[in-house]
């Protein structure tokens, strides 16, 4: 039998469907595929008792004929999501042995629809970070290596472990999640193909929150018609969040192969950073052309207030990440660290129990609340914002249906590489991908090439609100012209 | 503001050492609105739960939950924002007000602070001295807190998040008011509204209604005072108090040549003096900010003026209706109109009858009865159609004013129908004239000096007629009996 | 704008996280370093701008005033660090 492993998503689930094997096998392999790759440091958690479990009740339904969209099909759950009765810290030390009663809205919809859970995936603190590096559990090693090296390369961040175990094949599809590029920065850094869909589009019930108002649940799977495949099952009206939207659920899986003749891409000048390495740029050209190819029409537009988006977003996020992380507090759950007085517990504990690059965004967004200086931070940030999303609503007015960009400035670096730059160097990571957070759209991230060093690199498709059909159609026909990406096997 | 629009009245200024000082008062009132539900979570808003038995996911804080607002909480704002005859925003926003406190469990209360969802608005107090409108700044809703209690372990405190996330509407008055009794009868009213309205059951026991009081003094004319805010008080009367103490306070500091310091004070009414809270000591610093989980609260037209048409007839139109339909007085009106429970049993017993009537009876026999029970009116053993019958029996002459109290108790402790009671106890008034006739002579005879007496002093006909009464057993139509003691004693 | 290592202890009071002087000082560097990256929004026009509420433009859903959760004390306190008779228990508050 070949390695059940190499099978996409999709190929999994017609496999299934043809009883070619069953789910438990399918799961075994994958148990067995993430023991060998500890190393990589991608769960946190392994849950292979309860992926059997499920497995065995996936294989019952396939026989009574009652299989789900996702029946059977093994999945990896980002920390950052609520599972009841499961390891939930967004990989935090002050989440010490929280296990929720609850299951997030979004993995909810994945169970419902047949699914099996493997196991929690590491991820940045509180989502926060581009490399993965700030996990109470440590770095996820991304499974890329350099062209002859064996220096360990991060996966991105925050959603690092989704990428990683996607990239080396520990799961058929993760769920992570995207407040400035957390999906879009990792799958580019690995290989494989992410969206943050259109804020509102998943529910966010149960997703431990950093910035309310940026925050989006998304798939992170090997290819686009995985990725569309997961979307659909994730995404759903829910009443526990009221910023989710009542709209139908497309079948964004038909979106895939359609022609993009008649489609219009801008490409923003904006996004032509100084000092940008010719790859990237290259990269970009090269999407460009094979949409032009494919029959789409490019054009250049302008994004005025691009540069503003990362500046205005190191405001926003931190204020309400620094109002949404009070809550760990000693009280209710997870870790407290005695003091002499009530004060004192609530400081020892956030001091033990948050890590440096939680704290930093925690006093930024302190400080820019704090009284006096609301109007010149906070206040302002947020009219820049109604800036960067008309930016977008203009060019959209004007018939583009989707904007073209590099995913990020670079490929993926060394673990260790950045701990000692100033934070704002590592902040700079998102500046592709953290516009669309700012504007609420959708954002896709495909593979379109290696780097020199053969790493992989990607590029970012950018949408209408709630017009992710487009940016599957958009990928596909990339992907199409590119093929996929994976990484030797060197674990 | 409108610091200046009320004129000093002389008999309100508290005299001091160095003269007459004015009291400058304005109130935050937290009533907690009625529902089934909290303002953001499906847990019960009942009061009087075991420890976090009503306490959801969402109100308990736990990762990733989410606020979701109840419409009904918002309907009961909006309702009592028109029976403030206040301004209702159709556009407002939910904010966090950031803190750090165990009974807080999210870290930050959702309120409204910049953009509340009811604007400026009035209420009308009754005064001695007429009718003194205080205006209303806002009503907006938030949160409301969990229990910690202290007393049960030496070194811990007990966490209970029952209330954690119940609604609050909270209204704060302009500094309008200028005297406790002000301050009592802008509570009473606004309670009578709230109740009226049923948008808060207005128990102040329970914890329904809380006011921080803030108080100042000045020397008429002058520019304010600085205020010091006394938190948390839940009666009418300690609000009173406090207001007294803390005015006096002032003064007295004042008057020593020293100045007051803006602070949180609480009152203790055990000892009845407001204390500093000094263990606030640190400076707040809310860091308010819009609510990302939440939209802001967007309202139909239309929506509020469904609500609108179905209010019930508010306190002060109900009182004037009563002054014009009954033809009582505004003081009988307004006591009747405090509670509409009350207002609706007059009603129900006043239409075809005499309003004024009916109007002591309640005051004066009804009302006396009740508040001897500790009872309210919807716990009254009298119907209305029972206290109706009594007002009837004594109208049409069947029983005296004085047989009406006895009866009224039998039918208070007994029940029954009082006009088959007058039969079977034989209560009926006397006003055969042979009978009563009989029995003025009978007195007369018997009491020969004092029937003497009487020819000179008329006065002691008086006593006469006690003497008849009793000996009729109150029966006797008391017009009838005087009319035939003056004329058998030959007084004119 | 830029910080002192007062304002930073300030702040991290404000937030209830200890640190330490050395982290203080440190901290100092890295927040000022944020809040330079930061001031160039001052370069940004913004009169006439509403601020953004919400990114998506939908009415904000309301739930019926129906009670459909609660009666879980032993859920609800399943996860606290101390607990006794589903109170949650934190070092005594002094009023």
């Amino acid at each position: 039998m070949t390695d059940l492993t190499s099978l996409t998503l999709a190929e999994a689930r017609d496999a299934l469907k043809a009883k070619s094997f069953t789910a438990v096998e399918l799961t075994d392999a994958y148990l067995a595929a993430m023991e060998k790759a500890r190393v990589l440091n991608a769960y946190v958690t392994e849950t292979p008792d309860k992926a059997r479990d499920m497995a065995r009740a996936s294989d019952a339904r396939i026989a009574a004929g009652k299989a789900g969209a996702l029946e059977g099909l093994p999945l990896g759950i980002k920390d950052l999501y609520a599972t009841k009765g499961v390891h939930t810290q967004a990989c935090s030390h002050i989440l010490d042995g929280f296990e929720p009663t609850y299951e997030s809205t979004v993995s909810a919809n994945l169970w419902a629809d047949g699914a099996v859970m493997l196991g929690k995936l590491n991820m940045d603190e509180f989502a926060m970070g581009s490399s993965n590096e700030t996990s109470h559990y440590g770095s996820v090693v991304n499974p890329w290596r350099r062209n002859g090296s064996d220096v360990n390369l991060v996966p991105g961040g925050s959603s690092g472990g989704s990428a990683a175990a996607v990239a080396a094949r520990l799961c058929l599809g993760a769920t992570a999640t995207d407040t400035g590029g957390s999906i879009r920065q990792p799958a580019a850094f690995t290989g494989t193909t992410g969206i943050k869909p259109t804020y509102g589009r998943c529910s966010r019930w149960g997703l431990v929150a950093f910035a309310s108002s940026l925050d989006q649940a998304g798939p992170i799977a090997r290819d686009v018609r995985d990725t569309a495949i997961l979307l659909k099952s994730m995404a759903s009206v829910d009443p526990k969040d009221t910023t989710s939207v009542d709209l139908p659920v497309p079948d964004y899986e038909a979106a895939i192969g359609k022609s993009v003749k008649g489609f219009k891409i801008g490409i923003p000048k904006e996004y032509r950073l100084d000092g940008m390495p010719a790859e990237i740029d290259a990269l970009w050209q090269k999407g460009i052309d094979i949409l032009r190819e494919a029959g789409a029409e490019i054009v250049d537009i302008s994004l005025p207030h691009t540069k503003y988006a990362l500046p205005a977003y190191y405001i926003v996020a931190p204020a309400e990440a620094s109002s949404n992380l009070a809550r760990y507090d000693g009280v209710r759950y997870g870790l407290r660290v005695p003091g002499s007085d009530i004060i004192d517990m609530y400081e020892n504990t956030r001091a033990a129990g948050f890590g440096a690059e939680v704290k930093r965004r925690i006093l930024i967004g302190t400080y820019v609340l704090s009284a006096g200086y609301y109007d010149a931070y906070y206040l302002r940030a947020q009219k820049v914002r109604t800036l960067i999303k008309r930016d977008f609503e203009t060019v959209y007015a004007a018939g583009v249906d989707a904007i073209l960009t590099p995913a990020t400035p670079s490929a993926a670096f060394g673990i260790g590489e950045k701990a000692d730059a100033d934070p704002v160097e590592m902040y700079l990571n998102d500046v592709f991908t953290v516009t669309v957070n700012m504007a609420g759209l959708p954002g896709l991230a495909v593979p379109a090439g290696l780097s020199a060093e053969g790493l992989p690199l990607g590029l970012q498709l950018i949408g209408r609100p709630f017009d992710e059909e487009t940016l599957f159609t958009l990928g596909s026909t990339i992907e199409k012209a590119v093929g996929t990406f994976t990484p030797k096997q060197w674990w | 503001m409108n610091m200046a629009v009320r004129t000093p009245d002389p008999k309100k200024l508290i005299k001091g050492a160095t003269g007459d000082w004015e009291i400058i008062i304005g109130l935050e009132v937290h009533a907690q609105v009625s529902s089934n539900a909290k303002l953001f979570s499906g847990a019960s808003a009942v009061f009087g739960a075991e420890p976090n038995m009503h306490v959801s996911l969402v109100d308990a804080a736990m990762p990733g939950m989410l606020p979701v607002i109840n419409e009904e909480c918002v309907a009961q704002a909006i309702r009592t924002g028109l029976g403030l005859k206040a301004e209702i925003n159709l556009y407002s926003v939910f904010d966090r007000k950031n803190y750090f406190y165990p009974d807080l469990p999210q870290g930050y209360q959702i309120s409204q602070y910049k953009q509340p969802i009811v604007g400026e608005g009035k209420v009308l107090l009754d005064m001695p001295e007429g009718v003194v409108e205080i205006g209303i700044e806002r009503l907006h809703l938030e949160q409301d807190a969990g229990k910690s209690i202290h007393d049960q372990h030496p070194t811990m405190s007990f966490v209970d998040l029952n209330r954690s996330g119940v609604a609050l509407m909270e209204i704060v008055s302009k500094p309008d008011l200028r005297s406790s009794e002000e301050v009592k009868a802008y509570l009473a009213k606004l309670r009578t509204i709230l109740r009226y309205l049923g948008t808060c059951d207005g128990n102040m026991e329970e914890g329904s209604m809380r006011a921080d009081i803030n108080v100042s003094v000045r020397k008429p004319g002058d520019p304010l005072g600085t205020r010091c805010e006394i938190k948390n008080v839940n009666s009418m009367r300690f609000a009173a108090q406090a207001v007294e103490f803390e005015a006096r306070r002032q003064i007295g500091i004042i008057e020593d040549g020293g100045k007051i310091d803006q602070e949180t004070r609480l009152y203790d009414p055990g000892k009845g003096e407001t204390r500093s809270m000094r263990s606030k000591e640190e400076a707040h610093d809310y860091r308010y900010f819009p609510d990302p989980d939440l939209l802001p609260l967007e309202l139909d037209p239309a929506w509020v003026e469904g609500l609108k048409a179905n209010l019930p007839e508010l306190p002060d139109e109900k009182k004037a209706r009563f002054v014009a339909d009954y033809g009582i007085t505004p003081y009988d009106a307004m006591v009747l109109t405090l509670e509409r429970a009350s207002a609706d049993y007059y009603e129900l017993v006043a239409k075809k009858r005499d309003g004024k009537a009916v109007a002591n009876f309640m005051i004066n026999e009804l009302f006396g009865r009740l508040n001897k029970d500790g009872k309210g009116i919807e716990a009254s053993p009298v119907t209305p159609d029972q206290l109706g019958a009594i007002v009837d029996l004594i109208g049409d002459g069947t029983i005296s004013g004085k047989i009406a109290k006895d009866l009224f108790e039998i039918v208070y402790t007994e029940g029954g129908d009082p006009k088959k009671l007058v039969e079977e106890r034989g209560l009926k008034q006397v006003t055969d004239t042979g009978a009563i006739e009989k029995a003025v002579d009978e007195v007369i005879a018997a009491n020969p000096d004092k029937a003497e007496q009487a020819k000179a002093k008329p006065t002691l006909s008086g006593w006469f007629v006690g003497q008849v009464m009793k000996a009729t057993g109150g029966k006797a139509n008391p017009q009838a009996v005087n009319d035939l003691v003056k004329a058998k004693l030959g007084i004119e | 704008m830029s910080v002192d290592t007062a304002t930073v202890r300030r702040v991290a009071r404000l937030a209830r996280i200890k640190v330490t002087d050395d982290e203080a000082e440190r901290m100092t560097n890295e927040l000022n370093s944020i809040l330079g990256f930061v001031e160039q929004l001052d370069e940004v026009d913004i009169s006439g701008v509403e601020p953004m509420t919400s990114v998506v433009s939908v009415k904000m859903r309301r739930r019926q005033d129906v009670v459909t959760d609660g009666e879980d004390a032993e859920g609800v306190t399943a996860n606290a660090p101390v607990s006794e008779d589903n109170f949650f228990l934190v070092p005594k508050v002094v009023e």
